[in-house]
């Protein structure tokens, strides 16, 4: 996706093209060989020193964590700790106990959450960019009006969903059951069963302006003549997006929705402003869950095989869907 | 509402789809859609908009869509109930100073990755890609203990200070940034940097006075979006920071006493952190589309 496939396009006036031979950055002024190799390194140095020290090490060390016997007493001196082979990663997916049952059900949980948030925000972003895609009078202000949710700080939203919701003095039950009768007495949105509700409402309401201005971007690169060869053809508005804009976009959809599941699945910030330190069982996100392990419960070891797992998971999801899609690419382009 | 209306396209989105009248059916299903879909995001903003007016009876008791009486008092209590001008300035060292560092830094690697070719490139990528994936907490736990490690053997505090809070939103704004980047490089023409070469700049030279030049609405999209995401961390905010440091992310819930929460007051706060970063958002919103264009979707 992100490699340099450009091939050398600039053999004109040149006798190396510089930048697709090992080190042919040639500046006149720069003659020495060595220099010229290093170059890119030298460049990329500070990247790969804070990439070294924010993501490897760390994860070094958590691995490590994982196979270790920590809890409050002994994380004062972490590495020190004893070793308990694979004990948490035992207790973690152990599901007849306690801390494997919870975990299996956050699991879950977030997957349900995650196909319903992905499938609603792509199905919202979609629809919205495709009927955005004609001008029209007021388009320029609905177009900026739907940025909003994207734009505004994931907790200030979320704080405002969490008032929205409240049970005594909220704007849900106030309309839902003040206003509309719909139900018998005012709910508990943000405790039980309903707090799956809610969390997925806010989830949806902040996330579908991503697949929004993805898609747009995406409409951008349809060839107009499409649309004129299949108007002249006589295929109206609605099989023109069926047969030419929804296809066109599957490459796009692709990246978009891998995208929106690592995001959706990952998120810590809604469940965190919504609920609270605890979410409710119904709504207990996977790194929420996990958070709770490491930081509440002050099973250390425990979440650090939790977190190992995750990315285990999602590792092979990603790359079986990577896979899936590049492999359905191919055979479309023969 | 006519889409037959012959205006010429008004910004670069606007791609008219095709030259005959749209149906009826068409019309009335777009006019239905969007005007549901506005109330649904303009709910929470009118909420907090007019929830941050009221007064505090107004808020405490059963929902009202219309203020009592208007008052702007919550916008002046704010700044008093809890040190929010202090969390402002935290907010915006340490957003401000991690897209400063992963922009900086991303534009030399990506110039690397995009113009050149050298061994361990493609594994350099695949990582960068590939952490951009991983869930927050798991960098949580082994960053809070190594930043307690290194205070207790040097003295240095990295837990709960500025500069600790800044090094671990690396962790998200830096992947990304890079990644971004790279699209961003590469749809620049190389010929460009090229006769740069020719004529005599360096290769840095080249990068500052061809290729990020023309590369800005990327450069500009990466900073916004890195600083947005800056802004809005919750989980290393709360777990990171002490009195002292504390973002916005986390002092917004002091508005939760004991005994109540000031709604309002909260709303307020809530409008006072907002508008920066949804004006600058919406400013800079046609670089950000460009450079989803350039590095997301291709």
């Amino acid at each position: 996706m992100t490699t340099t496939t450009t091939t050398a396009t600039a053999e004109k006036d040149r006798r190396t093209v510089s930048g697709s031979t090992p080190g042919a950055a040639r500046g006149p002024r720069r003659p020495g060989r060595i220099r010229r190799i290093g170059l890119p390194y030298l460049l990329l140095l500070p990247a790969l020193v804070l990439e070294l020290l924010v993501h490897l090490v760390p994860m070094v060390i958590g691995i490590l964590m994982s196979f270790k016997a920590l809890t409050r007493f002994s994380i004062r001196d972490w590495g020190a700790a004893p070793w308990s082979g694979l004990d948490n990663y035992k207790i973690s997916v152990d599901i007849n106990a306690p801390a494997g049952e919870a975990l299996l059900h956050s699991f879950w949980v977030t997957c349900g959450f995650t196909v319903l948030s992905v499938g609603l925000c792509w199905l919202l972003g979609t629809a919205a960019a495709i009927f955005l895609q004609d001008t029209f009078r007021g388009r320029g202000l609905l177009r900026t009006l739907f940025l909003v949710p994207y734009a505004l700080p994931v907790y200030t939203a979320v704080i405002t969903w969490a008032f929205m919701f409240q049970h005594d003095n909220g704007l849900v039950n106030h309309v839902l059951h003040d206003q509309l009768g719909l139900t018998d007495k005012p709910s508990f949105w943000l405790i039980g069963d309903n707090s799956f509700i809610a969390l997925l409402t806010v989830s949806v309401w902040k996330g579908w302006p991503f697949a929004f201005l993805v898609v747009m971007a995406g409409l951008q690169n349809i060839p107009k003549e499409l649309y004129e060869a299949a108007a002249l053809d006589g295929a109206g508005m609605w099989q023109q997006i069926r047969r030419i804009t929804l296809p066109s976009l599957r490459p796009v959809n692709q990246v978009l929705v891998l995208v929106l599941f690592l995001w959706t699945f990952n998120d810590f910030n809604t469940p965190y402003v919504l609920f609270g330190k605890a979410a409710p069982e119904a709504a207990d996100l996977i790194s929420i869950h996990v958070y709770q392990t490491t930081f509440a419960t002050w099973n250390f070891g425990t979440g650090s095989a939790m977190s190992v797992l995750l990315l285990l998971f999602l590792l092979v999801v990603t790359g079986l869907y990577l896979l899936l899609t590049s492999r359905r690419r191919k055979t479309a382009d023969v | 509402m006519s889409s037959t209306a012959p205006a010429p396209p008004r910004s670069p989105m606007a791609a008219p789809r095709s030259p005959m009248a749209a149906p009826r059916s068409f019309l009335w299903a777009r006019r239905i859609f969007l005007t549901l879909l506005t109330g649904f995001v303009l709910l929470p903003v009118y909420v907090m908009v007019s929830s941050s007016l009221k007064p505090l009876q107004d808020v405490s008791g059963t929902f009202r869509w219309l203020p009592s009486g208007l008052t702007i008092r919550p916008y002046i209590d704010i700044w008093s109930t809890v040190p929010l001008a202090d969390y402002f300035v935290n907010s915006v060292i340490v957003a401000g100073a991690a897209t400063v560092c992963s922009v900086v830094i991303a534009v030399f690697a990506a110039y690397a990755v995009s113009r050149y070719r050298f061994r361990g490139k493609r594994v350099f990528t695949v990582t960068v890609l590939s952490t951009q994936m991983f869930p927050g907490i798991l960098f949580l736990l082994p960053l809070f203990l190594i930043y307690v490690n290194i205070g207790n053997a040097t003295g240095i505090a990295l837990f709960g200070s500025r500069g600790g809070l800044i090094l671990t939103y690396l962790t998200f704004s830096l992947p990304f940034s890079i990644w971004m980047l790279i699209g961003y490089f590469d749809s620049v023409p190389r010929d460009l940097d090229e006769a740069a070469l020719v004529d005599g700049c360096g290769p840095l030279g080249a990068l500052f006075r061809v290729v990020v030049p023309a590369a800005i609405p990327g450069i500009v999209a990466v900073a916004v979006y890195a600083f947005m995401t800056a802004w809005g961390e919750v989980l290393f905010a709360s777990v990171m920071t002490n009195d002292t440091t504390r973002t916005l992310a986390v002092g917004l819930q002091g508005y939760a006493t004991q005994t109540e929460v000031y709604w309002n007051q909260v709303m307020a706060a809530s409008l006072v952190v907002s508008v920066p970063v949804v004006a600058g958002f919406l400013l800079l919103q046609r670089y950000l589309v460009a450079g989803l264009t350039a590095g997301a979707v291709k």
